[in-house]
């Protein structure tokens, strides 16, 4: 088989076995990202890309594609633009698409994107032209082809690896797994997963994983507080903490404050990942601590013993 | 059946400020069959307009509000005068309804309810959505089940994110996820091959401008 090309770092490590770490970068509704920017500049060297959020939960927020250029360029850390169908019809996003590569954007993460109603513009009409297999299969067009959907031809067509999203924790899981399988069949390029507490359920992700033979990075989110690990098991869907996690992040709090939910924090994911990475095919970890950055390297730092060994050049 | 439901009395009431003499135009067919634009609701409708202060110059109940020969033999001809005699038609019926009683009569109209949706009826007043007339029918490769009409995003490559143990987000849990529904179904029927299938983007021109069909 022929080399697959690669456009960017973020791809090429993964293509040489390198267990990666992305980081989540979520601008919020405003002019100025300087501190968000500031903040991720110290996870240089950590994380190989941030992947920059799309008005996520609805929210309308500044614009994911200037947020991840603007990211891009003041940390020198590659974005991976998340795109969700909520918002534009398929002329819109095409051509978002074509300015992202014009910006020197070279991933993409193809979402559907939650419902405005659970947004804070609830009165918004849904857009949903295209769902996140449909998007997925117009950049592979826009890539492989060097057309639009309705195949016109694109005069110097963009080059992206094109991302999905996984749901482990998802009630029942086997039309979850039957979609990703259908977007895998279409050309994705790696799969991120949403956040996962349980370490069963991360194994038997990666178990089903196995056959559709792309790199896939588990969703990891720290607990910022005993309130945050609450509100995310109330009203995240589908998403289960065990109860032994739940007990150690509580005790800490008794014992030592918000300080000591920090460090259990950075005991519970190292010994994760530390396990999955024993005895599972992970290819990395997405981290997102969004509002607290700065814990995503100490959690990496601790599991491999100082900086990943990233490969630096394309 | 087209599923219609009464707006807020204020709202009509509002709508007929400076009008006096109203008629009033139900619908024997779908506004019948959802109890919101019958015999029995023109009537307390009527009952209503007078607590108002208003004259009711006569009513109607058409067999189909909706078309233009029904209106002609059930409104216009035996009606001429009282609906002449209307400074306003307030019209129970759904939003193709108004529209015809605007073109046949040629009268100021006054829409009495809202249009929901396009629905079954499971049993007296339990109407559920099923078709959004797309224009292009995949109910083939969906075990039965319209995404589009079903799925909160309408989406042809479902379930996303927003499901949990079957149920839709977008409605808070109170109605199943199509997709779910569809993957239980086509499951059943031995045709995952189907739902493995990726759908490609759907082709909306037939649904994006106004439709008519005059076939010869």
């Amino acid at each position: 088989m022929a080399e697959k090309p690669v456009y960017s770092l973020f791809m090429k490590n993964l293509r040489a076995g390198k267990f990666v770490y992305t980081g989540e970068a979520e601008p919020h509704k405003t002019t100025d990202i300087s501190d968000l920017i500031e903040s991720f500049k110290a996870l240089k060297g950590y994380v190989i890309a941030i992947n920059v959020t799309d008005n996520p939960t609805a929210y309308a927020y500044i614009s994911s594609l200037v947020a991840s250029y603007l990211i891009q360029r003041e940390t020198g850390i590659e974005a991976i633009y998340q795109v969700t169908c909520r918002d534009r019809n398929r002329l819109a996003i095409t051509s978002d698409l074509l300015g992202a590569y014009a910006l020197g954007i070279r991933n993409v993460l193809a979402l559907t994107g939650d419902h405005p109603c659970v947004g804070d513009n609830p009165q918004a009409k849904p857009v949903f032209d295209l769902d996140s297999t449909t998007l997925l299969y117009l950049i592979r067009r826009m890539v492989d082809e060097g057309v639009d959907l309705a195949g016109n031809k694109i005069e110097h067509p963009p080059k992206f690896h094109v991302g999905i999203a996984a749901n482990p924790n998802a009630d029942p899981i086997e039309p979850e797994l039957l979609k990703i399988e259908r977007k895998v069949s279409l050309g994705a390029e790696f799969i991120q997963t949403q956040c996962i507490y349980d370490i069963e359920v991360a194994k038997a992700f990666l178990k089903e994983a196995e056959r559709w033979k792309i790199p896939v990075l588990i969703g990891i989110t720290p607990f910022k507080s005993v309130g945050m690990m609450k509100y995310m098991i109330q009203y995240v869907p589908g998403i289960k903490v065990p109860k032994e996690i739940q007990e150690r992040i509580i005790e800490a709090k008794k014992r030592g404050g918000k300080e000591a939910v920090y460090e259990e924090n950075i005991e519970i994911f190292t010994e994760m990942i530390k396990e999955l990475k024993r005895t599972t095919r992970l290819a990395g970890c997405h981290m997102m601590a969004v509002g607290f950055e700065w814990i995503v390297p100490k959690i990496i730092e601790r599991v491999e013993g100082g900086r990943p060994s990233y490969i630096e050049a394309l | 059946m087209i599923i219609t439901e009464p707006k807020p009395e204020e709202e009509i009431k509002g709508y007929l400020e400076g009008f006096n003499k109203i008629f009033i135009i139900g619908c024997g067919s779908c506004a019948t069959k959802c109890e919101t634009g019958g015999e029995e609701q023109v009537k307390a409708m009527a009952e209503t307009l007078r607590s108002w202060g208003k004259e009711v110059t006569g009513w109607a109940v058409p067999e189909e509000c909706c078309d233009y020969r029904f209106l002609r033999r059930d409104v216009i001809r035996p009606h001429k005068e009282t609906l002449e005699a209307a400074d306003a038609v307030l019209v129970m019926a759904c939003g193709s309804g108004v529209q015809a009683v605007a073109e046949v009569t040629g009268k100021l109209v006054v829409p009495a309810l809202n249009t929901v949706f396009i629905g079954v009826t499971e049993r007296l007043r339990n109407f559920h959505e099923r078709c959004r007339a797309c224009g292009d029918c995949l109910l083939f490769y969906t075990g039965g089940i319209c995404p589009v009409a079903r799925c909160a995003k309408g989406l042809l490559n479902g379930p996303c994110g927003g499901q949990a143990n079957g149920k839709c987000e977008a409605t808070q849990w109170q109605t199943d996820c199509a997709w779910v529904l569809i993957y239980e179904r086509l499951k059943e029927q031995g045709r995952l091959d189907l739902f493995l299938k990726p759908r490609l983007p759907k082709d909306w021109s037939a649904w994006s401008k106004p439709r008519e069909r005059v076939w010869r």
